[in-house]
């Protein structure tokens, strides 16, 4: 996106975003995990205006059986918008970038996943925006690592996801739907913070070389950031008297 | 002890570095001895474990589990052992070595919907498990109440060598079988005896995590006794 002319005032002079936020400052994440009964392992996560529920289901048989591996398990993710998610009714059918964002989240995740220690089986993530703001990719990418580790699916680390961009000529930390309409670029991260893995990365605008390496440097520290709240969630179901 | 060396931890998280072997929920990373599973971090003997707070039954050779007849082709049953894998129990493990498809019945020693003790011969994750349902204390279950528990919370129900179990038979006057997979029947001639203890066992399920529970148990099956 080469920077649509817009009415809002995207950085004004103290350097305050359009929803009040400093230039490297993310939204407010909250995480609750568990909170479905009937998938293995389920979460709730809200990244400033995106509510999102992920439900984890398995390791179960694979259906349809053609599907399976005998070395491997298979991880299948489904990202999906609800119609009310949106201003405008949103089609329930996928859509195209439904589609896309379903199967980079599954690429993003399986790093993570240890899918060798159940072979024939199939991990299914269902994601739910009931609400979308901007950067719902990496909300949901965040909320579905919680989720795995509820159902107790082996990962070699959590997964978390944070954007970094570039809106009104300055290098902004987890964009929002203004910036990520009427911004100049859009540079999601997945990462996995204990590893210093980067395993999502997509690039929508334009940035220079300098810009693009300010982006993943703020970007990861805003991983890192989701990351202690991620903890926090499963501390909170798992322990909840503390340690 | 160990105990002071028990700590939390989810996928991830550093447990120690050291000249220590990753076992059970753990992998090495570099120097490090990183969890693949939210629990609880075991130091033992040279060797780390993680102690899983969540998650499916995986079958292992010799548990005792609890099943239930799902399907039946001309030469197995299919029981639901409530893992990712279904168990395979040969029809000939019932009928001998003679058995025949043509001359007996499958459905008439075990039809679908029926509750077995089995267990488990052989698994390597490549197959099913093969599950067997003769021997002592398997077969067939006709009575009894059929509970469901989280398979990691079966350890902590069986106690230390068995002493919270024990105390809860004996001091309800009842059975229970208990399947590794995390399913339960409680048998009892004493229908008070059986409620409470299904009540215990809930408490158990629920209390997993806190310490001295065996006091909290024998306090709560003494307490309603009158």
């Amino acid at each position: 996106m080469g920077g649509r002319d817009t009415n809002i005032v995207l950085l004004d002079e103290n350097g305050i975003r359009c929803d009040g936020r400093k230039v490297n400052e993310t939204r407010k994440v909250t995480i609750k995990a568990g909170v479905l009964k009937n998938a293995n392992g389920s979460a709730y996560i809200e990244f400033g205006d995106n509510k999102i529920l992920v439900g984890v289901y398995g390791p179960r048989d694979v259906h349809p059986k053609h599907m399976s591996d005998t070395d491997t398990g298979i991880l299948r993710c489904r990202y999906h918008m609800v119609p009310f998610s949106v201003e405008e009714r949103k089609n329930p059918a996928p859509s195209r970038r439904e589609i896309e964002i379903s199967k980079v989240i599954k690429e993003a995740l399986e790093p993570a996943v240890m899918l060798k220690e159940f072979p024939r089986t199939a991990v299914d993530v269902y994601m739910e925006v009931l609400q979308a703001d901007g950067g719902s990719r990496c909300a949901a990418l965040t909320g579905a690592s919680v989720a795995l580790a509820d159902a107790g699916i082996p990962m070699r680390d959590l997964v978390a996801g944070c954007a970094a961009g570039k809106a009104a000529d300055a290098i902004i930390l987890d964009v929002n739907n203004e910036e990520d309409q009427a911004g100049q670029a859009d540079l999601p991260i997945g990462y996995m913070p204990n590893l210093k893995k980067i395993t999502l990365l997509q690039l929508d605008g334009v940035l220079t070389l300098e810009e693009y390496k300010q982006c993943i440097e703020i970007g990861i520290d805003g991983c890192n950031q989701v990351y202690e709240i991620q903890k926090k969630a499963l501390q909170d179901k798992f322990f909840p008297s503390g340690e | 002890m160990s105990s002071e060396r028990k700590r939390h931890v989810i996928p991830g998280e550093v447990i120690t570095s050291g000249p220590y072997r990753a076992e059970q929920n753990t992998i090495q990373v570099g120097d490090n001895i990183v969890a693949t599973i939210v629990g609880l971090s075991d130091i033992q003997d040279g060797s780390v474990r993680v102690i899983p707070l969540t998650g499916g039954y995986m079958p292992k050779d010799d548990d005792l589990v609890i099943g239930k007849i799902i399907s039946h082709s001309s030469l197995s049953w299919t029981a639901n052992i409530n893992s990712c894998y279904v168990g395979m129990l040969p029809a000939s493990d019932v009928f001998g070595r003679d058995y025949s498809s043509s001359a007996d019945d499958m459905t008439a020693k075990l039809a679908k919907g029926d509750l077995i003790a089995a267990r488990i011969v052989n698994f390597d994750k490549t197959r099913d498990p093969l599950i067997t349902i003769s021997g002592r204390e398997l077969g067939k279950i006709d009575s009894g109440e059929l509970i469901k528990i989280s398979p990691n919370k079966v350890p902590r129900l069986i106690g230390k060598r068995g002493s919270m179990i024990q105390m809860i038979e004996s001091s309800t006057n009842s059975q229970v079988t208990i399947g590794q997979n995390g399913l339960l029947v409680v048998s009892s001639e004493d229908p008070n005896g059986l409620l409470k203890a299904i009540r215990a066992i809930e408490l158990i399920e629920e209390k997993a995590h806190v310490a001295n529970l065996t006091d909290q148990v024998s306090e709560m099956l003494e307490s309603k006794s009158e």
